[in-house]
């Protein structure tokens, strides 16, 4: 277990939990490094893009890695020019991607995503898109350079968790990429059922944003997350579907 | 129950009175409201309908407290919904309807409240709306800022540390013309990081225009979705036309906009029917614009320079409430915005329901920031305002009080591209 690192674009992290930048404030962001080991931390650039008040910047940690995000963008020509801004405000080479052409649902725009992805990776950035769970739309995201592939679990800020779970989990079997779980999460315990499922990780931002006691829920993150990756590594054993396994086998009928 | 909006000024010519008696009283010397005029943009859309057939069909009396306790208990919230959640019949419903509405506001926008001021720029108007004080038969200190002007006071709102303006005219082309607007704009865009506008209606070549001078969000109240209504209110001007104000939106969009916000003057007319127009005319135009950002404002009517006696009517805190909450509840994804009109009290709670933004330093007249944010002499170069304000608190105690609300005060969250 030691030995096992989340690794994207050849960067090593020890944690696999990502905050998210939805809803930010100091606390949050103390807690998600403190309390549920965070090394990475989404930086909303329209948010970031502040004078001198309360900027997200910073909140920031020495050692963290900062993750400028597209959010606002409609568009990949739009999601170039945020990522682009990002990295002249200093924000480094790691890019997450969102395109979303929905005020409602904020879902992402694949097509769009495939478009930014290609012309981003092509500049050097570092990207991380974000997706609806579709395969073919994850090999081509593969394909244009990403570095992984973030697929929601369900509606943003829904915490109704792994609506997608079974679209994920063929992305984690097909795609060689870390597959990082985004949007939707709203309780450790489906942090945990991704990890199992063999995510490398988990963003998550107002499961923990909106928690009565937010040290707590952070902490409950990190073991949640941790649980599930030692279950992913160990192989999980049997799991019975429906029923009983029958006692007599089925076969004892064949002879040698 | 009704407010008496006529008021004489002495100062108007016996020509002048008898012409503006003569629009009060018969209606036959009126323009037909329904007709644009020359140069107003028509659209192909069936948006108008949509709200108002919808609006016409609305029986409030109608609702139950079934059907108030089916519209709580759904996940997702239908139209026949939100007619239970505004009529009568929820009124005793309200502390469950605000918890409900807190759970979406927090899914939706978590602890944040955002904060913008307003600026008035000029307070010229052709129009005579009854109930506005910058109407042009109200006598009252007319101003237009001169390039300069606007930029000393941008100066001043920015020190303050404000990043979001909303920039105001009275609704006069003549006086201030889309490329005065758009010089405010240029203006804006050096000294915030958003710019939105709340001026005449426009067309959306000209919305465009705004646009590219760095406007990104634009606000049209429709003061009230009765066209019938509206007509016995809005007595002279193009804001008159009132399918024309009700597709300022759209075109909006059209001119490439960001965003968009929508509201009734709540108190002109029947609230509920309004309230319920104001939810649908966002929910119809979201679904033709997806990916466009709205937000919706919850005026009240207030009093307003020579009348005092201008009330909200029936709608009190508790209706107002009621209606925010509803507003909340089907529309997860707007913003709601409720300004100084309503009293610091009021704004503290509902910021812990359902509103997502606050003006603060707020005046609503012309030139007057330097006296209002130092307490300096009141200068005789100020236009009069535009209503009475309730909450006038400061950006910095605002940004104070909204922590202390446990709320993270958010300053921008836009990036203009």
């Amino acid at each position: 277990m030691d030995n096992d690192k989340l690794v994207i674009a050849g960067h090593e992290f020890q944690s696999r939990f990502i905050l998210g930048s939805g809803k930010y404030s100091l606390n949050l962001i103390e807690a998600a490094v403190r309390d549920a080991g965070a090394q990475i931390i989404t930086l909303a650039v329209r948010r970031a893009n502040t004078k001198e008040h309360e900027s997200i910047m910073d909140y920031i940690p020495e050692g963290v890695t900062l993750l400028p995000n597209t959010s606002g963008a409609r568009n990949a020509d739009e999601a170039v020019r945020i990522a682009r801004l990002a990295r002249e405000l200093g924000c480094g080479d790691f890019v997450k991607i969102e395109i979303m052409r929905d005020t409602k649902y904020l879902l992402p725009d694949n097509e769009e995503t495939i478009k930014a992805t290609q012309i981003l990776a092509d500049e050097g950035f570092i990207v991380m898109p974000y997706m609806y769970p579709d395969l073919n739309v994850a090999r081509d995201l593969v394909n244009a350079g990403a570095a992984t592939i973030m697929p929601l679990a369900s509606p943003i800020g829904s915490n109704k968790g792994l609506a997608a779970k079974e679209f994920i989990q063929i992305l984690i079997n097909e795609i060689d990429l870390p597959i990082i779980v985004d949007a939707g999460i709203g309780r450790p315990s489906q942090a945990c059922e991704a990890m199992e499922m063999g995510a490398a990780a988990i963003m998550a931002n107002t499961a923990l944003a909106t928690a009565g006691d937010l040290p707590l829920m952070a902490s409950a993150f990190r073991q949640a997350i941790e649980a599930g990756r030692k279950a992913y590594i160990s192989g999980l054993g049997r799991v019975l579907v429906r029923g009983a396994a029958a006692s007599d086998p089925l076969t004892g009928f064949l002879r040698d | 129950m009704t407010n008496d909006f006529f008021i004489d000024s002495k100062k108007l010519s016996a020509k002048a009175l008898e012409r503006k008696h003569q629009i009060e009283n018969d209606a036959s010397c009126r323009t037909n409201h329904m007709e644009y005029m020359p140069g107003m943009e028509r659209i192909d859309s069936d948006i108008l309908d949509n709200v108002i057939d919808t609006m016409n069909d609305y029986d409030y009396d109608r609702y139950t407290a079934g059907d108030v306790e089916a519209a709580l208990g759904h996940e997702v919230c239908t139209i026949e919904d939100l007619k239970a959640l505004l009529s009568p019949a929820a009124e005793p419903y309200l502390e469950r309807m605000a918890a409900k509405a807190r759970i979406e506001t927090r899914k939706h926008f978590g602890n944040t409240v955002y904060i913008f001021t307003p600026l008035y720029i000029a307070n010229y108007c052709d129009n005579y709306c009854v109930y506005c004080g910058f109407n042009c038969y109200n006598q009252i200190n007319r101003m237009k800022l001169s390039l300069e002007q606007i930029e000393h006071e941008m100066k001043i709102i920015a020190d303050t540390g404000m990043e979001e303006i909303l920039i105001l005219t009275g609704e006069s082309r003549e006086k201030s013309n889309v490329e005065y607007i758009g010089e405010a704009c240029k203006l804006a865009r050096k000294y915030f990081r958003m710019v939105g506008l709340e001026v005449y209606p426009l067309n959306s070549d000209e919305y465009k225009y705004l646009h590219e001078c760095g406007a990104d969000y634009v606000t049209v109240f429709q003061e009230t979705y009765d066209a019938d209504k509206y007509e016995t209110l809005h007595l002279l001007g193009h804001k008159r036309v009132w399918p024309y104000r009700f597709e300022s939106q759209e075109r909006a969009l059209m001119g490439g906009m960001r965003g968009v916000a929508f509201a009734a003057l709540l108190g002109l007319s029947d609230f509920r029917r309004d309230a319920l127009a104001s939810a649908l005319h966002v929910h119809y135009l979201q679904r033709k614009y997806p990916h466009a950002e709205m937000s919706l404002s919850c005026p009240r009517l207030r009093p307003i320079i020579n009348n005092e006696k201008i009330n909200p009517l029936d709608v009190h805190e508790k209706q107002l409430c009621q209606i925010i909450c509803a507003y909340r509840i089907f529309l997860p994804y707007v913003g709601i915005t409720v300004s100084s009109r309503e009293s610091a009290q009021f704004r503290d709670g509902i910021v812990k329901i359902a509103a997502t933004k606050v003006s603060a330093g707020v005046s609503t007249g012309i030139g007057d920031h330097e006296s209002k944010y130092t307490g300096g002499e009141r200068s005789e170069a100020e236009g009069d305002e535009q209503f009475e304000i309730d909450d006038d608190r400061s950006f910095d105690m605002m940004y104070r009080d909204m922590e202390k609300e446990g709320l993270q005060p958010v300053l921008n969250d836009y990036i203009y591209i």
